[in-house]
């Protein structure tokens, strides 16, 4: 398998791991980390593509996966900032008791 | 043949962080996985975005997860992995986008293309152009940054008692 076709197909089964676990797990911090690992396939992706791409001079990628891992980094620290406030609030973090607002 | 090495080590990590039971081990595994991605960044040649990797995943992320898990560790017996009643569905749809993600990436044209020579970027061009083509994305992330700490103390504070 060719260099770049090998590091997308990466990125893909660390994307479809992470889908699959924020659906599944029901812990408010599992679902948090599985949108990391989304979030970190799409960074590799955005690298492959720079390292492959016909202009690796001009720095797009990188600069942009640079600019995704600070957007992540907020996205954690709110993200965690929420599920403490949430367990303070109905004492867990089990997503299917945080009811309160279903239809 | 390192690929492979990194690329299993990562993959195995992504699965175990999804998959153990105990939450302090997920980000174990977590760590490994993002341990592994920026070992790929460094074969693709981009150290700074590595080694970026590595200070804000493994060093601040982690940590920072591994705090919100102590501090909202509840009496919960664990002895039973807590997965949704559609856990066959979510699956699937994993699963369905994972086949859609391969398929495109094998129809595509990439695999056509020439390699390119290996760019050299030092840490300097990325100042560079930090500080030059994209400056202004380097403001706005430092504005939202700043959002995001704001944010985040606000919400995580106490709820102060109603004045009287």
């Amino acid at each position: 398998m060719r260099a770049p076709v090998s590091y997308l197909f990466v990125s893909a089964i660390i994307f479809a791991i992470g889908l699959a676990g924020a659906l599944i797990r029901r812990n408010a911090i599992l679902v948090l980390i599985g949108i990391e690992l989304m979030l970190n396939a799409a960074n590799l992706n955005f690298i492959a593509f720079w390292r492959y791409g016909p202009h690796p001079e001009a720095l797009t990628g990188v600069v942009f996966a640079l600019f995704s891992i600070g957007v992540a980094a907020a996205e954690a620290a709110v993200g965690l900032a929420l599920i403490i406030a949430l367990h303070r609030h109905f004492k867990t973090t089990n997503l299917d008791r945080i009811d309160s607002m279903r239809g | 043949m390192s690929f492979a090495i990194i690329a299993v080590f990562t993959v195995a990590g992504a699965l175990a962080a999804m998959t153990l039971r105990n939450l302090v081990h997920c980000v174990l595994a977590l760590v490994l996985a993002f341990t592994g991605l920026a070992g790929l960044y460094l074969q693709l040649g981009a150290q700074f975005v590595g080694f970026a990797q590595i200070l804000i995943y493994v060093g601040a992320v982690a940590i920072l997860i591994v705090f919100a898990i102590l501090l909202t560790r509840s009496h919960e017996p664990l002895t039973r992995l807590a997965v949704a009643p559609g856990w066959v569905t979510s699956s699937l749809v994993a699963a369905a986008v994972f086949g859609i993600l391969a398929w495109a990436i094998r129809s595509s044209a990439i695999s056509t293309l020439p390699i390119p020579p290996r760019p050299e970027v030092t840490v300097k061009q990325i100042g560079d152009a930090l500080m030059s083509q994209f400056v202004l994305p380097l403001e706005v992330i430092g504005l939202l940054l700043t959002a995001a700490l704001v944010g985040a103390v606000t919400i995580a504070m106490r709820e102060q008692r109603r004045m009287k």
